[in-house]
């Protein structure tokens, strides 16, 4: 950054005789106005553009607000018709965090172990195939993932549920009632179109990003000390425990979060799988069928809405931006100190 | 494969006599990273036991049955029996590092076997998606009564061609132009246009849709339209744009710019016959991940484009279709059964080969370019 400023200074005016202090000054063509005009201008418009996107969704959603109040921020039904309704973003946002909670359970050690793998443990030649491949994982559509988490990976999942149902029901994320009443169900279909395999999908599609957060920051782990550790007898899990994790314990915090912040927005994927409910007790029964999030019920119930019901889905999505922006801007600051912060304490 | 070579050879022919005595007479060659016999024979047997225990457990107790169960148990059982024998043979420390390791690389095939089993099952069940009338066809006379022959997605791929083309063109340069501000230009400004860009790769793919709701449809200034999907998707591909060709315009040499201004270059003239051109394969690249990025988005289209069974060319009138509106209306509105999961199916083998060769060209370009990675 520092020579750009030194460097771009095309024409030097010598403003005072030698004997004194020179004082630098610099004149600019008009091409060169007009340049940096453009490029402030498209700078400007970055900030615009995000501003503008917050600043419509609240003026559009403010008829929702308006008939709502403060209650929209707690009621859990979602009815809405064109002239009013009794909605509230609570469920739906329950339903939200519950998905990316399923998800982050599941990426993060995926992603610890693929990063550590990628960095320490694979051959050279097969380290670039398998980050290829991850990022792959990435340049897959919402939409296939959706269609196959459907069709595919469903008539799997529903056995595990089953199984953790029965087997596990003590342990309260695995509790399970049927949708007839308390009893345990049993049936398979109990197990269709749940959070869990919504949670699984997710999974998948923020790994990429996780992992290469995480393997940027193991990447970085101070060589030296690596090599001490192996030199004293070291295997290479003591380097890891040792070295390796405690160096990259900011990237891993910042690669969730920046999981998280994706997790979240996640639409269609999400859209395709769930069957949307606002019943708070069957949000919290993961294995079951339901789950819901703030994305998937603007998604699903955009085309038949209007009047106050579009206004309250354009509420809902104020809420999911508004939600996505705190935990990306809280995850590039954890990333950015952890890139930065004590690296070498030699 | 050139290490190996020089670590052992790098004694040089005239030594390797040497060496050799030296070994034979005082101590064995140390191998990095063998494989012994010990090892092998405790992974092979503890694969065998946990098939068999596992077996076992699935056939006696629980009724639980499905492929996906039935690897997670086997895997369980195969990572503590490594553990246990493991421990026998050569201790706490090594039993460890042992189990690690096993875990390490299992993570590492568990994100790729959701890969592999999309793929397939995709290609499998859509590969008639790649025969001529589908590509060549209209669901303009096609209803669920139809063979699937009689139905096409060729209004989706040209408005999705489309749409990408005007998201491109609106993207592309405002991209460049701000990755030349953030790298060329700088000052105050930088900090907070990077922070934001960053931000704005992470907005929600919905909300860019409902952002072009807000500004453009619902004050009535414009209908929806291919243009209006086009603009949204532009709001997605622009961070991604931005943040690639930044990271490439940091690779062109500072010499160069230096030079061109010693010269008497102005700056834009730096920019445009010195910088840009040196990072051009990176800009291609830019632009391709741009597209990647956008091309198989569909929930900001369902509020901005809503979608069409007929050929609509002109992306400025008239409600357009897209590949990904295609396959979300199947498979909405479409059943599931029939004609509709053909069509389904075979959208999303055609939406996924695009998919494909762009992100293949990606890489191809980046290799070129000297990007070691995409961030």
């Amino acid at each position: 950054m520092q020579y750009i400023h030194v460097a771009s200074v095309p024409f030097l005016d010598v403003v005072e005789s030698s004997e004194q202090p020179i004082a630098f000054r610099t004149t600019r063509g008009r091409g060169d106005r007009v340049y940096r005009g453009f490029g402030y201008g498209a700078g400007w418009l970055t900030l615009a553009i995000m501003g503008l996107i917050g600043g419509f969704l609240f003026y559009q959603s403010l008829d929702a607000f308006r008939y709502e109040g403060f209650t929209f921020f707690t009621e859990t039904r979602w009815i809405t018709s064109v002239s009013g309704g009794r909605f509230g973003i609570a469920a739906v946002l329950l339903g939200t965090v519950v998905i990316a909670v399923v998800a982050l359970v599941l990426a993060v050690p995926t992603a610890i172990g693929t990063a550590l793998f990628i960095t320490e443990y694979a051959p050279k030649r097969i380290r670039a195939i398998l980050t290829s491949l991850v990022d792959l994982l990435a340049a897959v559509p919402s939409l296939i993932y959706g269609i196959w988490g459907a069709a595919v990976l469903e008539g799997q999942v529903v056995y595990v549920s089953r199984f953790l149902a029965d087997h596990f029901g003590w342990f309260p994320p695995f509790h399970t009632t049927s949708l007839a009443g308390s009893k345990v169900p049993t049936t398979l279909t109990d197990f269709t179109a749940s959070a869990f395999l919504a949670g699984i999908v997710v999974a998948l599609m923020i790994l990429p990003i996780c992992t290469a957060v995480m393997r940027e920051v193991f990447a970085q782990a101070p060589p030296g000390e690596k090599e001490g550790a192996l030199a004293l007898g070291g295997t290479r899990w003591g380097v890891i425990r040792d070295v390796v994790l405690p160096f990259g314990k900011g990237g891993i915090i910042g690669g969730a979060m920046l999981g998280l912040g994706r997790a979240l927005g996640e639409t269609v994927a999400v859209a395709l799988i769930i069957s949307r409910t606002t019943d708070v007790h069957n949000l919290l029964q993961i294995l079951k069928t339901g789950g819901n999030s703030i994305a998937a019920l603007i998604a699903r119930s955009w085309t038949e809405s209007q009047g106050i019901a579009s206004s309250a889905l354009m509420a809902a999505g104020l809420v999911l931006f508004t939600v996505t922006l705190i935990v990306n801007a809280g995850a590039s600051f954890v990333v950015s100190r952890s890139r930065s912060g004590a690296a070498t304490e030699i | 494969m050139e290490t190996l070579h020089l670590t052992e050879n790098d004694t040089g022919p005239d030594a390797v006599d040497d060496v050799k005595t030296v070994r034979s007479d005082h101590e064995n060659k140390i191998v990095i990273r063998s494989v012994d016999a010990d090892s092998v024979i405790t992974y092979a047997g503890s694969t065998a036991a946990s098939l068999a225990l596992t077996w076992l457990v699935y056939e006696r107790f629980a009724p639980f049955s499905g492929t996906l169960g039935f690897i997670v148990v086997a895997w369980l059982v195969f990572v503590s029996i490594v553990y246990v024998s493991a421990r026998q043979q050569w201790g706490r420390v090594a039993a460890r590092d042992h189990f690690v390791r096993l875990c390490v690389t299992s993570a590492a095939l568990l994100a790729l076997i959701p890969l592999g089993s999309i793929v397939f099952s995709v290609v499998e069940r859509g590969y008639h998606g790649l025969q001529v009338s589908f590509l060549t066809k209209t669901l303009k006379a096609a209803s669920t009564q139809n063979k699937f022959s009689e139905g096409g997605a060729l209004h989706s791929i040209v408005g999705s061609f489309e749409v990408v083309g005007i998201a491109m063109l609106i993207s592309v340069p405002l991209g460049v132009m701000t990755a030349v501000f953030l790298n060329e230009i700088g000052g105050r400004l930088a900090r907070p246009v990077r922070m934001l860009t960053d931000a704005m790769s992470a907005v929600p793919s919905i909300v860019a849709g409902l952002f072009i709701y807000a500004v453009l449809i619902q004050p009535g200034i414009l209908d929806a339209m291919g243009f209006t999907g086009a603009l949204a998707l532009s709001i997605l591909m622009l961070p991604t744009v931005t943040r690639t060709t930044e990271v490439v315009l940091r690779l062109v040499p500072g010499g160069l710019r230096e030079a061109s201004l010693a010269l008497g270059g102005s700056e834009w003239n730096t920019t445009r016959q010195v910088v840009l051109p040196t990072a051009r394969t990176g800009l291609v690249t830019a632009v391709v991940l741009g597209v990647a990025r956008v091309v198989g988005e569909t929930a900001p289209l369902i509020m901005t484009m809503i979608g069409a069974q007929r050929l609509n060319s002109n992306p400025f009138s008239g409600l357009q279709d897209a590949l990904p509106l295609f396959i979300w209306n199947q498979k909405i509105h479409g059943g599931l059964e029939g004609v509709a999961q053909e069509w389904l199916w075979s959208g999303a083998c055609v939406l996924l080969v695009i998919v494909l060769v762009l992100f293949a060209l990606a890489r191809l370009l980046a290799s070129r370019a000297g990007l070691s990675r995409r961030s």
